[in-house]
């Protein structure tokens, strides 16, 4: 028999029955009641963020750390708008999240009440998909649909508004059964006749490359080892999107580093001339492609993916293979197997030889200096000195995301977290909170920007509350570096407002909220220093002061094909290589 | 003096060839509150063009809704909109019946039109013509009601124009595949 219970019960009972462990959240009139229910259990662990922008990156670190859902909970009114950014950024980056957010009495809707939005509406944008649940019957139905949406399919997030007498009607409880929903059925296996093709392309191909993205480790870590697998049988080389590093070891030998706006020479160069392209769980972002027109002219494209309107969306394909990336890998590598298909060996060591060429331009090489801390140089230090350990990396957005992605290098999945799609500042401190809760006892360091940092940095004391030893590395260049760049590339070094005036003391700011505050601007002192934040046992906030006017390159600068990079041997400055129409991308 | 022609997007891979098409999309889709407006939405918010639309319940005992776009873009964008409205968790099924060919799409118009001695027999005389309908009548004016593809409702409006058109209403365009199995 169906057990009894009121909605706020059933809210809780569902997340222990989806096998939810940690959530994040913030309380609030709209959603006292399953705040009252908390309070008698200890099954879920309830963290208290400082912001509900917080709770949504917390729990978007915590899912793509973890491969599980998000949960965060939030209050209506502003509560579920201050977590819109986060929603959107797990929308733009695939991340399976669950929303719960509080709403007025259905019978208050409309009325323009207290703390009321119209969470539906405003979040159908940015969500996969959303409900509000207008009676108790229709409460665990939906519970566990939200969860069945999230993670299947591409994943994202999705909001569930309860209206607060929803949450103190009683009803009957059912359980999460085998989903079988009405509509939403994703597809998940290969059209064989075209794993036949692809195989059949991949077999002549005398210029392959594969581009990898974040669908690849969306797909969980099986698609990570087929894919290396799949490297491993053909010879190919293998570039990837910011999304997608760590699917592929940084450390293999076929691994010619990240693509696109500051991707390597040797990636960009080898889209561009390549005959053959196979995309995987990656969307032909314009940070990947830069010019259309111009994008990869001579090669076919094979493009697998989960979502069908991924393909020929930005870039016409060829091949498309709608599926999940593991099955599709799975397929392909048994369709190699089974045929017993072997690639070109000829044709693909003279690519090779022409890879070796364009690896030798060294194209993520700088200035050294015994002066100041070079960003590129703290990063480094940064991995050879994690390098082994068990450790995660967050980031904000901006020119501290691309040093990261270019020089720390990433042997595993999951590993990376970075919001990509939506470039949203303030993410990383949050994340590395959800990566910490989701790994107890491994490393997690945000590496950031002294602005990006201060957008969410009252999450400081949510790591101080659950005594969370992150740590926030953050580059502090004095400046929004990545505008600063854009304004001397196309406004001729008019710095208009990217000075960061005013700073705070981070050091005595992080020991106000309880964490170590350290601070290094000496080369020579830098390896000490990384050290001491490594060993300290507590939320560490490292303050690197770097080198404030350094670029970040290599860059494709917009309007350009892959073809015509700035690299960093570039004598002249970097304005004026932007013609007009490229000024007017962003 | 020529101005200078605008730079063309670096984005665009259609460079200097649109091609715009008008296709009609069958849309099943689950009739719950909001599903109007992700579909309405996810046209606005990506850009899409609505030329029109027609929304209806069509089997109450399943809660189905059928929902005809009519709607206009390059072949790669009419693509593209199929596949963005496929995302949408409460849609069953979306049907291209222009891409697919033998399909009858048909709009129900009324139109009321005001005059005086030859204006109204002429109006009747059209009228009759056009197979509508008298479903309302003044001393000065007649309400028709049409149906018929949309070129037909086109045409007896700008018949009625110069006779004395007053207002219309259109349903927008309803549309079904032929033969016997379903949209």
């Amino acid at each position: 028999m169906a057990e009894v219970m009121t909605g706020a019960e059933m809210v809780v009972r569902a997340l222990r029955d989806q096998g939810v462990e940690t959530i994040f959240g913030y309380p609030g009139g709209a959603v006292l009641p399953i705040y009252d229910t908390l309070f008698h259990q200890t099954d879920i662990r309830h963290v208290l963020v400082r912001h509900e922008q917080g709770a949504a990156h917390a729990a978007e670190g915590y899912a793509r750390s973890s491969g599980k859902v998000g949960v965060l909970l939030v209050t209506s009114g502003p509560g579920a708008t201050n977590a819109v950014t986060g929603l959107t950024d797990a929308l733009m980056d695939s991340i399976p999240l669950v929303c719960i957010t509080g709403q007025v009495p259905t019978h208050l809707i409309g009325s323009d009440a207290f703390q009321e939005c119209d969470t539906v509406g405003i979040t159908r944008h940015c969500t996969k998909h959303n409900y509000l649940v207008r009676s108790i019957e229709d409460l665990p139905r939906v519970l566990h649909e939200a969860f069945y949406v999230a993670q299947s399919g591409r994943p994202g997030p999705v909001v569930v508004d309860i209206p607060k007498n929803v949450q103190f009607a009683v009803g009957a409880y059912s359980g999460p059964q085998e989903i079988e929903h009405k509509t939403y059925k994703p597809r998940l296996d290969g059209d064989p006749e075209r794993i036949a093709e692809a195989v059949a392309l991949m077999a002549q191909a005398r210029r392959p490359i594969l581009y990898t993205g974040g669908g690849v480790i969306n797909s969980g870590p099986e698609a990570s080892r087929l894919l290396r697998a799949l490297v491993a049988r053909t010879g190919f080389p293998i570039t990837s999107t910011l999304m997608g590093l760590g699917a592929y070891p940084a450390s293999g030998e076929r691994w010619l580093g990240m693509l696109g706006m500051h991707g390597t020479y040797e990636a960009n160069n080898a889209m561009h001339d390549c005959d053959l392209m196979i995309a995987i769980g990656a969307r032909f972002d314009d940070r990947i492609t830069g010019r259309l027109d111009a994008f990869s002219p001579g090669s076919k494209k094979i493009h697998i993916d989960i979502d069908p309107s991924s393909i020929n969306k930005n870039v016409k394909i060829d091949i498309g293979i709608i599926g999940d990336c593991t099955r599709v890998l799975r397929q392909l590598l048994d369709a190699f197997e089974a045929g017993d298909v072997r690639t070109n060996p000829v044709a693909l060591a003279e690519w090779w030889k022409q890879i070796d060429i364009w690896r030798a331009r060294k194209s993520l090489s700088y200035k050294p200096s015994h002066e100041v801390i070079k960003p590129q140089y703290a990063v480094q230090r940064l991995y050879e000195l994690t390098k082994g350990k068990d450790t995660y990396i967050t980031t904000e957005v901006g020119q501290h995301q691309m040093w990261a992605a270019q020089h720390y290098h990433f042997e595993e999945p999951n590993r990376f977290l970075t919001s990509g799609g939506l470039g949203t500042m303030g993410y990383g401190m949050p994340a590395a909170i959800g990566a910490q809760l989701a790994h107890p006892s491994s490393l997690v360091v945000d590496i950031a920007g002294e602005a990006s940092i201060l957008m969410c940095i009252q999450e400081l004391s949510t790591a101080a509350q659950y005594c969370l030893p992150i740590k926030i590395f953050v580059l502090n260049n004095e400046y929004m570096g990545m505008v600063r760049q854009w304004q001397e590339l196309l406004h001729d070094g008019r710095y208009s407002h990217s000075y960061s005036e005013a700073l705070p003391d981070f050091v005595k700011l992080a020991e106000a909220f309880g964490a170590y505050g350290m601070r290094c601007s000496d080369p020579a002192a830098l390896d000490a220093a990384i050290l001491e934040m490594i060993e300290t046992p507590r939320t560490v906030f490292f303050d690197c002061v770097v080198d404030k006017s350094e670029n970040c390159l290599p860059m494709i600068p917009s309007g350009k094909p892959h073809n015509e990079m700035i690299l960093p041997d570039i004598d002249e400055s970097i304005g004026g290589v932007i013609d007009a129409a490229g000024k007017m991308l962003v | 003096m020529n101005a200078p022609a605008a730079p063309p997007s670096p984005y665009s891979s259609a460079l200097g060839k649109v091609n715009l098409e008008s296709h009609t999309l069958s849309v099943l889709v689950d009739n719950e509150p909001g599903v109007l407006a992700r579909v309405v939405g996810l046209f606005s918010g990506r850009g899409y063009n609505i030329e029109s639309l027609t929304v209806a319940e069509v089997a109450h005992a399943e809660h189905l809704s059928r929902i005809t776009i009519v709607t206009s873009g390059t072949p790669e964008a009419i693509e593209q909109i199929g596949h963005q409205l496929e995302r949408l968790v409460p849609i069953h099924k979306v049907t291209d019946l222009t891409l697919r060919g033998q399909s009858i799409e048909r709009e129900l118009a009324m139109i009321k039109v005001a005059g005086k001695g030859y204006d109204r027999d002429e109006a009747l005389r059209l009228a009759d013509a056009f197979r509508a309908r008298v479903i309302d009548a003044s001393i000065e004016s007649f309400v028709f009601e049409l149906t018929g593809a949309v070129a037909k409702v086109d045409q007896f409006i700008e018949l009625m124009r110069p006779i004395g058109l007053v207002e219309v209403s259109r349903t927008g365009v309803a549309a079904m595949s032929r033969g016997k199995d379903p949209t």
